[in-house]
């Protein structure tokens, strides 16, 4: 595969609430060991997407192809079993960590590749131990997530999802539940995991952080994209109004 | 009133194992079938399916709003008129088994509904079905939850079981009944009876912290 051919590719997505239209027609591209940060006011729809491709939420309409994969095009006769399909592809780190409060941290990480991919356990336990000693966890393994720092959590939920060995690392606002001390430990984690050539995509508020890791920016806004490009451009040159004041606003909260 | 402590002793032994023998069996294999019809009830109750989630809640308003003495009359005096007769301990194990059946469908949904949304949201999303999501996940999770009213359900259980003495279910209320009504110490025999059935209550909710300590290891404080 060369780097740059497209891992997902995102066409025409529709998703309402009710009479709610979260989504109206958004269209995205994620190349292979790129990173696409989504960035855009509360409300505009960027968690939605992201749900989407997760297949939590079943699109109304549009087109979700991952590359080796069939696309999978949405109707409103689309049944769930399509939308969760796209699940295999991706894995999600929530905002809440979510992780399981019954099971150690290590029984949280196998959990997926013994249960659902059916891998051995001795090799899920052995790629879940080496997983956590990466992020610094090693000696976490037996605890369970009421013992660990939210930091903590968020870093065993990034494993969790790295040890089912998906194409594409889902991240939705990984930071945003964080005490301000503790959010450089998991976005130092994000970064390597990015320099090592995971794709992702990343829901963020941390826009310092978006114009480092990300290749690729997307601003939403009412469940449209209003602009999207290279980081450089869309974080410090906006073209669109919108995204100007979104940006000045996040840069100057005072 | 004199206390007759040698009828006592003697007709201790008899009541006990009237309740090892009859109440607690009875409630023991009640309780357990009781809880597998609560948790289908339960599911019913939370599905989609509209239909299923009406017979549930029909059912459980059938169950809670009739006294449990007439669930018991009806099946073990009422069916042998249209031609299904049973044997008393297995009429009192249906009885039973309907009405905890009703009333720990409610303790079951609520224990469900009580696990963050997110929970299922990470089993969805590492690849898990509905059915293995809620047997892993979330069925755990809230079994932690549903100990205490539970624990209710199954101490009101061996206490109302008494009742299959009047279907001729030989259990620890029957037998101080017959000792009573052969030597005539009412008074006696029935406080005893009452004491009998407290001492297995206590030892019962302490089964229960047991329980509950276990649960507690994932539970912060």
């Amino acid at each position: 595969m060369s780097p740059t051919e497209p891992l997902l590719q995102v066409a025409g997505l529709q998703k309402s609430f009710g009479s709610n239209h979260v989504l109206t027609s958004i269209d995205l591209t994620v190349d292979t060991g790129g990173v696409l940060a989504l960035i855009g006011p509360s409300g505009s729809g960027k968690t939605t997407v992201l749900r989407c491709l997760n297949g939590l939420e079943k699109p109304d309409a549009g087109t979700v192809s991952f590359a080796g994969g069939p696309a999978v095009t949405f109707s409103a006769s689309t049944g769930t079993k399509e939308a969760q399909s796209l699940r295999t592809r991706s894995a999600m780190v929530f905002q809440n960590y979510n992780l399981f409060p019954h099971k150690t941290v290590l029984e949280n990480v196998i959990e997926g590749p013994i249960q659902v991919q059916r891998r051995p356990k001795a090799e899920a336990i052995a790629d879940a131990t080496s997983l956590l000693e990466r992020v610094g966890l090693a000696e976490k393994a037996e605890q369970y997530p009421h013992e660990l720092s939210g930091g903590q959590q968020q870093r065993v939920g990034i494993v969790r999802a790295l040890a089912l060995k998906p194409s594409l690392l889902l991240f939705d606002e990984p930071t945003s539940a964080l005490d301000p001390e503790l959010v450089g430990d998991v976005l130092t984690v994000i970064k390597e995991l990015a320099q090592e050539g995971w794709t992702m995509v990343l829901v963020t508020h941390e826009l310092a952080f978006a114009r480092e890791v990300a290749d690729h920016v997307v601003f939403m806004d009412g469940g449209v994209v209003v602009e999207q490009g290279h980081p450089d451009t869309v974080l410090r040159e906006p073209r669109e109004e919108r995204t100007k004041q979104f940006v000045h606003r996040l840069l100057n909260p005072f | 009133m004199n206390v007759d402590w040698a009828l006592f002793l003697d007709s201790l032994w008899p009541i006990v194992l009237g309740g090892i023998a009859g109440t607690i069996p009875l409630s023991l294999a009640s309780f357990v079938l009781g809880l597998l019809l609560a948790l289908l009830i339960a599911l019913m109750r939370i599905g989609s399916n509209r239909v299923l989630a009406w017979i549930a809640r029909a059912y459980i308003s059938v169950i809670r709003g009739t006294p449990l003495l007439v669930q018991l009359f009806v099946i073990f005096y009422g069916l042998p008129s249209i031609g299904v007769t049973l044997s008393p301990w297995p009429c009192a194990i249906i009885a039973f088994s309907l009405n905890v059946g009703g009333y720990a469908a409610e303790v079951i949904r609520a224990a469900i509904l009580s696990v963050p949304r997110g929970q299922w949201e990470a089993g969805y999303t590492i690849g898990m079905s509905r059915g293995k999501t809620l047997r892993r996940l979330i069925l755990p999770q809230a079994a932690r939850v549903s100990v205490p009213p539970l624990s209710n359900t199954f101490i009101s259980l061996v206490k109302d079981s008494s009742l299959a003495s009047l279907i001729t279910v030989t259990e620890l209320f029957r037998r101080a009944q017959e000792v009573a009504a052969f030597s005539q110490q009412f008074m006696l025999l029935y406080l005893e009876a009452a004491l009998v059935y407290w001492v297995f209550c206590l030892v019962l909710s302490s089964g229960q912290s047991k329980i509950e300590e276990r649960l507690d290891r994932y539970v912060a404080h």
